[in-house]
């Protein structure tokens, strides 16, 4: 799995990567996990908001740091609200 | 796609907590008077005395404020996403598009952290520039919480009035930005940006998740700023008891003509959040400033400020950003000498 965190370096930003990867670290799931800082890569996702979350190249969370709860059930059963 | 972690007992949780909310917050004044003057043995009208009665109502008052309204402008603002915002404002050009931008701007969740891909996603898509102005001056500037204190502290009456100007600035500021075309002040790689593909989907949530929404947004955002309460009204606490009356007449009341640019100056590159100014401006004003003078004051702070600035400077060249600082302050000083003049 590829998971994306897009993000230019706002404090809500850290926090949904650093949840992230405790999500995928605790349950042992395989993914890649890169930080996008760059504006301009960021705005190929056509979002307004920060920071999101990218799974497999579809922007899955958007605007807010989800739960840890919800980032496992986004993570390990792929289900999302987008 | 409904999450099962929201299908919880949010609504009756929520049903529960509001009769308790109006029980504690009708009971407070009382309480707080019992308790000052009949336990806690002090003597009534002494300075100490009138400073702890100031805080101990004040602080969960306002406290209380935020928590409840906060809850529903959390849900109310998990209808209006930067999404919808944008949708509504391709197109629209110069007066009307500025109007609802401004007010588009009060509702629509915005974070400073996010305003460049906001920019950005605006502009791209056809908002036009003087439009999207609009929308950065309003959003920052009529925040709920400005809204909310002023409403604790002061009455709806300033609320309203808060509510009124900061609009009227961020319409005609906009406007006119609009009208200067200053496109050209945009950094080139601004449009030379594309857009990715895909609709910019929205999260198709249930009422239960707004309601969860709510939460979230009384978690975030009173667990971020209620220190700041707690300190400003503590400042304005012992300002109440200790400071003499008029004493700040001298230096921001009506009759100092040049109080009203000065605090703006002042205000422009401070940076704080409404939660910690309005406190300290209810003070000014107890304390003989100006109406006029303190508003112009708390405005320059929250609607203006140097890290703001830094991130624009992102997308904006220097002289756009030099203009707009100067058309915003502009309008706070006209605001600021209005009232001066009015009340």
């Amino acid at each position: 799995m590829n998971i994306q965190i897009l993000g230019t370096g706002c404090p809500k930003c850290k926090s949904l990567e650093k949840a992230t990867r405790e999500v995928v670290e605790q349950n042992g799931i395989d993914a890649s996990i890169t930080k996008v800082e760059d504006i301009v890569e960021i705005m190929k996702f056509n979002i307004m908001t920060t920071p999101a979350l990218v799974v497999d190249g579809k922007v899955v969370v958007k605007g807010r740091v989800p739960s840890m709860d919800e980032l496992k059930l986004i993570l390990t059963n792929k289900i999302y609200m987008i | 796609m409904n999450l099962p972690i929201f299908k919880s007992r949010n609504f009756q949780i929520a049903l529960i907590l509001l009769p308790i909310w109006y029980i504690i917050y009708v009971n407070l004044q009382p309480v707080t008077d019992w308790f000052i003057d009949s336990v806690s043995g002090m003597t009534k009208g002494a300075h100490l005395t009138e400073t702890i009665r100031f805080f101990i109502f004040e602080f969960p008052k306002v406290l209380m404020l935020l928590v409840l309204i906060i809850f529903f402008v959390g849900i109310l603002r998990s209808y209006f996403t930067a999404e919808r915002t944008r949708k509504a404002l391709e197109g629209k050009s110069t007066f009307m598009g500025n109007i609802m931008a401004s007010l588009l701007g009060i509702v629509t969740p915005f974070c400073s952290c996010s305003a460049i891909p906001l920019f950005l996603g605006f502009v791209e898509s056809g908002v036009p520039l003087g439009v999207t102005f609009s929308f950065l001056i309003a959003a920052p500037m009529i925040n709920e919480v400005a809204v909310i204190l002023l409403y604790g502290m002061f009455g709806w009456k300033v609320a309203a009035i808060y509510i009124s100007t900061g609009l009227t600035i961020a319409i005609i500021a906009g406007w006119i930005i609009g009208k200067l075309k200053l496109e050209k002040w945009v950094e080139e790689w601004v449009y030379a940006t594309k857009l990715g593909e895909g609709e910019g989907d929205e999260e198709k949530i249930t009422f239960s998740q707004r309601i969860t929404m709510g939460y979230d947004a009384v978690k975030e955002i009173v667990g971020k700023v209620w220190l700041y309460v707690a300190f400003g009204i503590l400042v304005g606490a012992g300002a109440h008891g200790y400071v003499p009356a008029e004493f700040m007449a001298s230096f921001m009341g009506k009759d100092v003509w040049y109080a009203v640019p000065l605090s703006v100056l002042i205000g422009i590159p401070l940076y704080s959040n409404a939660a910690g100014i309005v406190p300290i401006v209810s003070v000014l004003i107890e304390k003989g400033a100006s109406l006029g003078t303190a508003l112009a004051f708390m405005m320059s702070v929250i609607a203006l400020s140097l890290p703001e600035m830094i991130i624009l400077r992102k997308v904006l060249k220097m002289p756009l950003i030099l203009t707009f600082i100067a058309i915003v302050g502009g309008g706070i000083m006209i605001v600021g000498f209005l009232f001066n003049y009015i009340f």
